[in-house]
């Protein structure tokens, strides 16, 4: 696994309190990792933070899984 | 109680009556006070009186770019707002029948969305901080009506509305948000009156009287503090018992 997915993983398990194991490419933060729609913005304003990176609203919409938001820091940063 | 140190407080209409009343208030309590209003004198007047801890940040509240930038000035000026006291307003009173798009435009655009603009404009660092206070000054207005004041009744009722939203969606990260609504109080505007005018108006008060700014003031203070951190998505009614709701 990437550097990237590394720390993006290390993100969602602390903020959204959920095992490693369930951090998979295709886990939707919302539908099975439990996130509500503030846990999101949340999420992605840590990404930005962690990444020195900005995620307009219109892009951190499409950011439903995990594997999206991996793709999308690796292509920002 | 009530214990303000270490917190940085945004308040507007500074340069009013209730609004200096509002900010030496919490600044008393040992807040940090930014304090913005569109009359730089009285503003300068307010802080020098002050001393440390006051910052003057003039804002035209007509003016969408400036509202924006202001929340991102006072934190570059204090490090932080944790505390969003939105007290400016505009009146521009005038029958139903005869209001001009222009006369509804303006009151809303200034009261109404300046003051969300400035609640959005805080929300994120206050999400990150996990602790917030929010407090839009209403009006009995907003509650009761008042004739020849759709405009602005409309803006005060929509502000209860917003700030109650706001409150469901962020009573989870630590912040709060809420109104006070108060009713006749007696400002530089109310000086103006007649005896006359003074009697009937003290007439419809159980009290008798009109309110002070600094009874505003102190129901401000009161939802600024870690003490009120279960009070959310409230109205704080402060009339005199003119309106018992």
């Amino acid at each position: 696994m990437s550097d990237v997915a590394d720390r993006v993983k290390k993100i969602v398990v602390e903020h959204l309190g959920v095992e490693e194991d369930k951090v998979t490419e295709s886990a939707s933060f919302i539908d099975d990792l439990g996130a509500d729609s503030l846990d999101t913005v949340e999420l992605v304003m840590a990404f930005e933070e962690e990444f020195g990176i900005e995620i307009p609203d219109d892009a951190a919409e499409t950011i439903q899984t995990f594997g999206d938001a991996v793709k999308f820091i690796t292509e920002a940063s | 109680m009530f214990d303000l140190t270490g917190k940085n407080a945004l308040v507007t209409g500074a340069s009013g009556g209730i609004g200096g009343a509002i900010a030496k208030a919490l600044h008393a309590a040992g807040a940090t006070v930014a304090l913005s209003g569109t009359r730089v004198e009285p503003l300068e007047a307010l802080a020098s009186e002050l001393g440390e801890r006051a910052h003057v940040l003039p804002c035209n509240l007509s003016d969408g770019e400036a509202v924006d930038a202001l929340p991102k000035q006072a934190i570059e000026a204090m490090g932080s707002v944790d505390i969003l006291v939105n007290n400016a307003g505009i009146t521009r009173d005038q029958i139903f029948m005869r209001m001009s798009d222009e006369e509804w435009d303006s009151v809303i655009n200034v009261n109404l969305t300046s003051t969300m603009r400035l609640c959005r404009g805080v929300m994120r660092p206050m999400m990150k901080s996990r602790w917030g206070r929010i407090i839009n000054i209403s009006s009995i207005v907003g509650a009761t009506g008042n004739p020849g004041q759709v405009n602005y009744a409309a803006s005060k009722a929509g502000m209860v509305g917003m700030t109650k939203s706001i409150a469901y969606e962020v009573a989870s990260r630590g912040i709060t948000a809420n109104c006070v609504a108060p009713g006749f109080i007696a400002t530089a505007m109310t000086e103006k009156l007649t005896d006359d005018q003074k009697g009937k108006i003290n007439a419809q008060i159980p009290a008798a009287r009109m309110g002070e700014a600094q009874e505003i003031a102190a129901a401000v203070l009161y939802l600024a503090s870690a003490e009120a951190g279960y009070t959310t998505g409230a109205t704080l009614h402060v009339n005199g018992g003119m309106a018992m709701i």
